[in-house]
């Protein structure tokens, strides 16, 4: 039987429509991907209560710090479950020590080097999956789960703060994952400051316990807070200043 | 415009075509080993580390895309600047620039840390990284030269054509650009850290495509028996001249203004007269521009044209490739400056030292791999798609 003019137009309407609605599809398929993770990290961020209202960062007093002591470096890697792999070269360097000499007085000097936690983190900006990201407290992380292992974040990074991780890694330890063929970095010890607002990070505590109490923790936010007061008092300075990147470690006397 | 050329499949007569094409199957093969391996063994295997973090799988994948957006010259040539000797070649141009597109970016994805997570680059974007910009200039290159192929083959839209060709033309540009900013946007690496990069890939794209193109036109000129068209040749010539001074041009402004500001003495010393300067003087400047130059415009050296291209051709891809070495690896070999004003003596992560970086034979397994794999395709779309006229002589529309 042959198609009369209604059902040929009825035909074209349902074929427009079917086009509607796998158009609209199409679109909320594109859109869904940008969005989902959105709603899902401001959900982890209202849970972990993480805000705002404090910044946690670090104060080097570099007069403290003492050449050939490498406790906060020890602390980190005890923490992390960092261990030697055998090959410096890639090795995880979390935190690294550094001595320096000024060129015109001659004036030596020794410092630890780790991620800056910069407010306008080069890393977090080149990242392609947005694996690296900065918390509300101002603490640059690397979600495990969708770093790709690009390494364009190590490129990034003016401090090479940053590791890939060259080798299947091995007894890990659950507050600290790691995973080969993953970027990572100092995390400021997150496992211990979100659980009480009294623990340090490991690289701080050590540091105290070998007796320099060269590394200070806390609220760059709290005008009244010790390492406020510290950095204030002593002028405390940005390693590369001059890329104005708003860093969470401040170096004294450096 | 309509292309009333007749078109053809590649139909190989020269016993050599098995050959290139058993070479290509074993070498993409041995690519995909090397990459199975790396991931499986983990990058430790290879001579990049926590220095030198991007390494010669880098070299090989933006070789391959830029010339991927160079060797479109030909279409472009064709439709956009309305040269007919490039007419017969506007297919192969474009199928060749998909081919190693998709070899370029097949290097730089195996080459991740976790290449089974590309799912995540496909679906998740951070929309400030320059990165994932490209990963939509990639796709729509492909999608792009599809079009444009599709606009091409199919004579009902033979008029869409110009109109196809702009849209590429404008696209690579752009893609272009984008893989320069890559290492532009570094603003940590005094190295990189300049706008220039984004033209001088526009340049070094234009010199390994069209190198490209001129190498894949002449031996497929022998496979399908027809006689080379000269004037092409010579076009292609004059062109490839052209290109290589502009991308000299651009590495020396590059030089030349890095060596005005005081804080990148160093780095230049390091790239001039230092480590990878003989990278730098014997490979990018006398084998890529001054012996490509000379044996192309000098006619008194009585070699033929079709000769004269090919060692020009292979002498400026080699140049681009050394290019691509000092600015890869050259970069992120140069000591990062912490402490302007101080020297480092010690350090336990070797902020004083120049990184060693050796590749591995899993490196240049993954990246002869990717180009053997980027031949392998275009030779396959060449033979199950008619993109080759009856002869590359067929300037003159046929019926």
């Amino acid at each position: 039987m042959k198609p009369t003019p209604s059902d040929q137009n009825k035909a074209v309407s349902a074929r427009r429509s079917f086009l509607q609605r796998l158009g609209l599809l199409g679109a909320a398929t594109a859109v869904a991907p940008a969005l989902l993770p959105a709603i899902s990290r401001a959900k982890v961020t209202a849970l972990k209560g993480v805000s705002d209202e404090q910044r946690w960062g670090l104060m080097i007093d570099t007069s403290k710090c003492a050449t050939g002591c490498d406790a906060c470096v020890r602390g980190c890697h005890d923490e992390h479950g960092i261990s030697s792999t055998g090959n410096e070269h890639t090795d995880a360097q979390w935190i690294r020590k550094i001595d320096l000499q000024d060129n015109l007085t001659g004036q030596e000097s020794s410092l630890p080097m780790m991620c800056q936690h910069c407010d306008s983190a080069p890393c977090v900006d080149v990242c392609p999956t947005g694996a690296s990201f900065k918390r509300a407290d101002g603490v640059v992380l690397v979600n495990k789960h969708t770093c790709i292992g690009c390494r364009y974040c190590m490129m990034a990074c003016p401090y090479k703060a940053r590791s890939f991780i060259h080798e299947p890694v091995t007894d890990q330890k659950s507050l600290a994952p790691r995973g080969q063929g993953t970027v990572e970095s100092c995390t400021l010890c997150v496992h211990r400051i979100d659980a009480d607002d009294d623990l340090q990070p490991a690289c701080a505590v050590s540091c105290t316990e070998e007796g320099h109490s060269a590394i200070l923790f806390g609220d760059l936010n709290d005008s009244e807070s010790d390492i406020s007061i510290a950095i204030a008092k002593h002028d405390a300075q940005q390693v590369r200043s001059d890329l104005n990147l708003n860093t969470g470690v401040r170096y004294a006397k450096l | 415009m309509i292309d009333q050329a007749r078109y053809e499949t590649l139909a190989p007569r020269a016993f050599s075509y098995p050959l290139v094409l058993i070479a290509c199957v074993l070498l993409a093969g041995v690519g995909a080993y090397c990459a199975l391996t790396m991931e499986h063994a983990g990058h430790s295997i290879t001579g990049m580390n926590n220095h030198v973090v991007w390494g010669l799988p880098h070299v090989f994948a933006v070789s391959l895309i830029v010339a991927a957006s160079g060797a479109l010259n030909g279409a472009t040539m064709a439709s956009v600047f309305g040269l007919a000797h490039y007419k017969p070649v506007a297919r192969l141009s474009i199928a060749l620039a998909m081919s190693l597109l998709v070899g370029g970016l097949l290097v730089l994805v195996l080459d991740l840390g976790r290449p089974d997570r590309l799912i995540i680059a496909m679906t998740t974007y951070n929309f400030r990284s320059v990165f994932a910009w490209n990963i939509f200039l990639y796709n729509g290159f492909l999608i792009i030269g599809a079009w444009y192929l599709w606009m091409m083959m199919e004579r009902r839209f033979n008029q869409y054509v110009p109109l196809a060709g702009r849209v590429a033309l404008a696209w690579r540009i752009i893609l272009t650009t984008g893989t320069g900013c890559i290492f532009g946007f570094l603003v940590g690496r005094n190295a990189l850290d300049s706008a220039l990069l984004a033209p001088m890939f526009i340049a070094l794209s234009l010199v390994m495509g069209t190198a490209v193109l001129s190498l894949a036109i002449i031996a497929l000129n022998r496979w399908t028996a027809a006689i080379l068209n000269e004037q092409l040749i010579d076009s292609l010539s004059r062109l490839l001249v052209w290109f290589v001074l502009a991308l000299v041009y651009f590495s020396v402004v590059h030089h030349v203004t890095n060596l005005y500001v005081a804080e990148h003495h160093e780095i230049e010393r390091f790239t001039l007269v230092g480590r990878f300067s003989g990278v730098f003087w014997i490979a990018h400047i006398i084998i890529g521009a001054v012996l490509p130059i000379g044996i192309l415009v000098y006619k008194s050296i009585s070699i033929s044209m079709h000769i004269r291209l090919i060692i020009g051709s292979v002498l400026s891809l080699m140049g681009g490739a050394a290019l691509l070495y000092v600015v890869i690896i050259g970069s992120q070999s140069t000591p990062q400056s912490l402490f302007p004003g101080k020297t480092v003596l010690s350090s336990s992560f070797g902020d004083a030292d120049i990184p060693a970086y050796q590749a591995s034979i899993w490196e240049w397994g993954l990246g002869i791999g990717g180009v053997a794999f980027a031949l392998l395709l275009c030779l396959l779309l060449l033979r199950v798609l008619p993109l080759l006229p009856e002869s590359l002589t067929a300037t003159e529309p046929r019926q």
